[in-house]
């Protein structure tokens, strides 16, 4: 008998069909990978697992936990249910938890609630259960708050929650998406371990098709609020059976063809940074002693030649971020200057030249919130003319807007649309016709695909791919997804703690990283290939030993 | 809460959901009621509201004199459309000064966060907080005398941190948002991303706040003018009325009744409707509600 | 803790600087000269005289002000022209009335608040739902001078519960006192309770909508329990901003309200010395209503720290 078995579960809210006919099944000591793009009906498929809907849903079908029926548990009975027989871990660990409670308290609630302990003993198992997640006493007492616990450790908090009273099932919804990637590794490997202690169901449900071949026995690929194929990992990702299947996995590993660009070394660089530094001033923690700083990005130089596609990777709060609102000139700099086209764009006391801004444009990573929504298309993409001494006015505007819209693969009607009436991915394509508009000799991409799905990121980098090869373009690229950057650029330039540790030609850096760091970084990106590689030398290992 | 209606979108089929959202209409209908009341008050009113009929005083509701009289024989029906004129040109014109003074010290200060002039901005609302309205008022006339004028600056000058609070806390956050750094990359200045980007997208919490400090400004200046700070006869206004008739609630109920139910009736009539309005601007909070 | 209760008595400090500035600016600068403005336009120019002397009028304005604020802090704050007894007597009788009043008031408002929120919250959408927030926006609009008059007709005039205007003063018994304030102290505070129910049903339903009672509703907690155990602190934490603002508004309503129930509290103080133009009383009378709103806004803050820990490493 499995452990949980879904039969035939559809459900609805408000009249709304969000999953038909959705069928799974896992069992103990086992990982169930539920794999999908946003709007798939993954994570409610995991509601309708802990019988936490929203109002308005309705649901039919059978839900079977270790042969009980959930269909029969009134919501008195899921409340026993919850927590002390499936536990569950969420995507966002920076608001998973209650900022007001220490996390002694927190974890302790969860055996209180479900076991006759005292407060001492629940205080007692909630130690252990922390220990257990990599959360060691001394440093971690339990009447710590989370405000000052970092994302990774946050989560390590919520995974105890839901593991201490070891439940036989174990539901990690995306929990490690708001992570880095070596905080991602170190997740992951705290869920297989707890798998295997406890003997526990793990269904870990993710878009990332490499996590969960590394992680999980079975998979299930979900499109549409329904399974188009599922089984064990190894066979269905060599057949892929489905052209959804296969679609994903060529999407998620996509390289664009890119033609080599020839970098013209007589001419200057499009972007010349020289020791810039960023400081920040630090929060006052006494009224007598003047604040502290904190260096942001520490004495970082940088070149970008004409044509050349160049990558900046690193964690987050690594200063990448800092380092290119700076060269966009948003924030002032602490020291160093910025030179585009060997004309000084800005240095430290010195403001931006308005006469180089036109140089450099950007594309943001939220399609949602790179647009005035009171504005038409046409108004949107012409912004950046404000920068031109003598804007296009008419046909000549006109002609611009078309010409820019047809660049990014949209269609001239789309001009008199209103934000509202475009997909995420049609919305980057605005951002870059934007950018494009006054033909910059540089592009800051700031995470310009991390928000988008497999599929749709595949577009858009084979639309910035190609028209790096048409228009004399550079772009500096910001990602914290290393096989984005390697699919994309020239060379790439590895960024930790404000510093740049590490810089060379993509596949010379991917192949043969020299900084101890960036060897750490690419151990830690799961890379499909070789996940799927290593399970079926394991399984076969397996079924020979 | 602050977030809401920052991303709402261009008013396509505002019309159609503010004539389903029934907050809005009752409100909406109330509100023009005493609107149209003090608009015909200047062309028509039953009967002279400066004339005193001694003789007639006190008389019951009845066909001739439909909310019945007062103390001094005037007819209180005629008193409250008169009345309406005052509570509503007081409180727009408080509302407005708040608006045209808050609103750009606010966009001002987000523009400029973290500056000098942000703190200094910030601390002066922080002050005009610490005074109740009805402190800045009496101050006020201590000095200045009573009157209607000085009703509307004691007013209007705690309308201002209001709206300025409002709209630094709007435009910082709209501040963040990667069009606003997007224009900025396209070489706008802060005085053209806040008329350009930032105004308009909170024009609508303004005029939601605005409704709700409508409301809030003819209570207050009802109360002004029961403590005889406010408008001076012979013009009639709601709270004076109220303040005349303080002991006579027993005897002649009529003149206490209906000034009360007047400013209730169009205080709840802008509450409603702001509360509709919101709700129409955006739809994310409807459905949560 | 300390770095922060420092910065917020520093900012107490400033505050009422710059309160006390403006009030001694708007009554003795603005007016011209105060003496000719207390006694009126039919003044002879000796009495101007003399009550300039009386007043020290012909000291520049920054020493008046530093004599004003020392003089506060010894307690002394001058002597009322029209009574010719010292400011800080009249006031000390009065401010026993119209303090306890506005505590009276503000502790109602909250004890009926909190419970109607809630419930509210709880059970959102549904008639319980729909009909506290018809009452309460009703409540909302009702000037709270013309609630207690209409009080006043109910439970004074028709049933005779209480009598309709009048302080016994606290010597006639702590009850006899209360029971004096209890029409005001409903009148005051029905409206504003309306208010405060609203702001703890929309804060409460917003922190309900929050990530972390996700988290404790898969831990088992029932939907009472998230909300009784995770909802309910952090939702406390606007709803304080608004009780220390309904301080402030509910003092000045208290002013309002001791002329209908013939109360000698603040109010009636105050609006004597308007229409007799004594400034001296004005003066301090203000500036002892804006301190309690400072102080109050200063507890309340540090009341937000004790709510909510993230504060209390320093900054907000």
């Amino acid at each position: 008998m499995s452990l949980l078995e879904i039969d035939k579960l559809s459900l609805s809210i408000y009249g709304l069909p969000i999953l038909r006919d959705v069928s799974l099944s896992l069992e103990a000591g086992k990982v169930l990978g539920i794999v999908g793009e946003s709007g798939s009906g993954k994570s409610m498929t995991a509601m309708s697992v802990m019988q936490l809907l929203p109002g308005g849903s309705e649901w039919s079908g059978h839900i079977r936990l270790d042969g009980r029926s959930l269909n029969e548990c009134s919501e008195k009975e899921m409340c026993r249910i919850r927590g002390n027989d499936i536990g569950m871990v969420f995507q966002e660990p920076m608001t998973a938890l209650n900022p007001v409670q220490t996390i002694g308290d927190q974890v302790a609630e969860t055996i209180l609630i479900h076991t006759g302990a005292s407060k001492r003993e629940a205080k007692a198992i909630a130690r252990e259960a922390l220990n257990r997640v990599g959360l060691p006493e001394d440093r971690f007492p339990l009447d710590r708050y989370p405000h000052n616990l970092s994302g990774g450790q946050r989560q390590r908090v919520v995974i105890a929650m839901a593991i201490a009273l070891k439940p036989r099932l174990l539901i990690a919804d995306e929990p490690t998406t708001a992570l880095d990637v070596t905080t991602q590794a170190q997740i992951l490997t705290l869920l297989k371990r707890l798998v295997e202690e406890d003997d526990m169901g793990l269904v870990l449900i993710t878009h990332d098709l490499a996590v969960v071949a590394d992680m999980a026995d079975e998979i299930a690929i979900m499109k549409d609020g329904e399974v188009v194929e599922q089984g064990k990992t190894v066979p269905l990702f060599r057949q892929m059976s489905h052209p959804y299947t296969k679609a994903l996995f060529e999407a998620s590993g996509h390289v664009p063809e890119r033609k080599t660009h020839e970098i013209d070394a007589a001419k200057p660089p499009v972007v010349q940074v020289e020791d810039v530094v960023r400081d920040y001033a630090l929060p006052r923690t006494s009224l007598f002693s003047a604040p502290g700083r904190f260096r942001a990005v520490d004495n970082v130089s940088l070149k970008i030649a004409r044509g050349e596609n160049v990558g900046l990777v690193g964690e987050s709060g690594c200063g990448k971020s800092t380092l290119t609102r700076a060269i966009l000139a948003l924030d002032a700099i602490q020291g160093g200057e910025i030179r585009l086209n060997g004309d000084l764009f800005s240095s430290a006391g010195g403001g931006p030249n308005i006469k180089s801004r036109r140089q450099v444009q950007v594309v943001f990573q939220d399609p949602y919130s790179s647009f005035n929504p009171r504005h038409r298309v046409d108004r949107l993409i012409t912004e950046p003319f404000h920068l031109l001494d003598n804007p296009p006015t008419g046909a000549e505007r006109r002609e611009r807007i078309v010409s820019a819209l047809t660049d990014v693969g949209l269609q001239a009607s789309d001009a008199d649309k209103y934000i509202h009436e475009f997909s995420g991915g049609q919305r980057q394509r605005i951002a870059i016709a934007r950018a494009l508009i006054i033909e910059p000799s540089l592009i800051v991409l700031d995470e310009a695909v991390s928000a988008l799905d497999v599929s749709i990121r595949a577009q858009i980098l084979d639309l910035l791919a190609d028209l790096s090869d048409r228009l004399a373009v550079s772009y500096l690229f910001i990602s914290h997804d290393l096989s984005v950057v390697r699919a994309i650029t020239d060379r790439v330039m590895v960024m930790k703690a404000g510093k740049i540790v590490e810089e060379g030609p993509t596949e010379d850096v991917f192949l043969n990283p020299q900084h101890a760091y960036t060897k750490e970084l690419l151990a830690a990106t799961p890379i499909l290939d070789a996940a799927l590689s290593a399970r079926e030398a394991r399984e076969n290992r397996n079924s020979e030993g | 809460m602050s977030d809401m209606s920052l991303n709402s979108r261009p008013s396509s089929g505002l019309l159609g959901s503010a004539l389903r959202s029934p907050s809005f209409m009752i409100g909406f209908l109330l509100t023009l009621l005493f609107v149209l009341a003090a608009v015909i008050s200047f062309f028509w009113v039953p009967y002279d509201v400066t004339v005193l009929n001694i003789p007639n005083k006190l008389k019951p509701p009845s066909l001739e004199h439909w909310f019945g009289t007062d103390i001094f024989g005037r007819d209180i029906f005629s008193m409250i459309m008169v009345g309406a004129r005052v509570s509503i040109a007081v409180a727009l014109v408080a509302v407005g000064i708040g608006i045209v003074a808050g609103v750009p010290l606010g966009l001002l200060a987000a523009a400029r966060h973290g500056s000098l002039l942000d703190e200094v901005i910030m601390r002066g609302n922080d002050l005009v907080f610490a005074f109740p309205a009805l402190l800045i008022a009496i101050m006020i006339t201590a000095v200045f005398g009573p009157g209607a004028i000085n009703a509307i600056i004691a007013i209007g000058i705690f309308n201002i941190p209001v709206f300025a609070r409002l709209a630094r806390g709007a435009a910082l956050s709209l501040w963040t948002r990667d069009y606003v750094l997007a224009a900025r990359v396209a070489g706008k200045g802060q005085a053209r991303i806040s008329a350009e980007h930032i105004l308009p997208n909170i024009l609508n919490l303004l005029i939601v706040q605005g409704t709700i400090q409508f409301s809030l400004g003819i209570l207050a200046e009802a109360g002004l003018a029961f403590v005889g700070l406010g408008t001076q006869p012979p013009l009639p206004s709601w709270g004076r009325m109220l303040a005349e008739h303080q002991t006579l609630y027993a005897l002649a109920p009529q003149t206490v009744i209906f000034p009360g139910l007047a400013i209730v009736l169009t205080v709840l009539g802008l509450n409603l409707m702001g509360d509709g309005l919101r709700d129409i601007f955006d739809p994310r909070l409807r459905r949560a509600r | 803790m300390l770095p922060f209760l420092a910065r917020r008595i520093g900012s107490l400090a400033l505050s009422l600087i710059a309160a006390s500035i403006v009030i001694f600016l708007v009554i003795e600068v603005v007016p011209g000269d105060p003496a000719s403005f207390m006694l009126g336009l039919n003044a002879a120019p000796d009495t101007v005289a003399a009550l300039r002397e009386s007043l020290g009028l012909d000291a520049p304005a920054f020493v008046r002000y530093w004599e004003w604020i020392t003089g506060m802090f010894r307690g002394e704050f001058g002597v009322s022209y029209t009574y010719k007894v010292p400011v800080g007597n009249l006031i000390a009788d009065r401010v026993w009335v119209s303090l306890p009043l506005t505590i009276y008031a503000l502790t109602l408002s909250t004890l009926i608040a909190f419970p109607v929120g809630v419930l509210a919250a709880a059970r959102r959408n549904s008639p319980t739902d729909v009909s506290i927030m018809g009452v309460t926006q009703l409540g909302i609009a009702v000037p709270n001078f013309w609630f207690a008059m209409l009080l006043q007709l109910v439970f004074a005039g028709i049933l005779r519960w209480f009598s309709a205007g009048g302080f016994p003063g606290w010597d006639a018994g702590f009850w006899a006192g209360m029971k004096a304030m209890t029409l005001p102290a409903v009148a005051l505070a029905l409206p504003q309770a309306s208010i405060l129910a609203r702001v703890m049903r929309s804060s409460l339903l917003d922190t309900l909508g929050e990530d972390f009672i996700r988290t404790a509703r898969a831990k088992g907690l029932s939907r009472r329990q998230a909300l009784w155990r995770h909802a309910i602190r952090n939702a406390l934490i606007p709803v304080l901003t608004i009780i220390g603002l309904q301080f402030s508004f509910l003092l000045a309503g208290a002013i309002i309200i001791e002329r209908i129930f013939y109360f000698p509290g603040m109010g009636s103080l105050i609006f004597q010395a308007i229409t007799q133009r004594d400034l001296i009383v004005v003066k301090s009378a203000v500036m002892l209503l804006v301190f309690a709103v400072i102080l109050v806004t200063f507890l309340v803050d540090v009341t937000y720290a004790i709510a909510d820990p993230r504060l209390r490493r320093g900054r907000s």
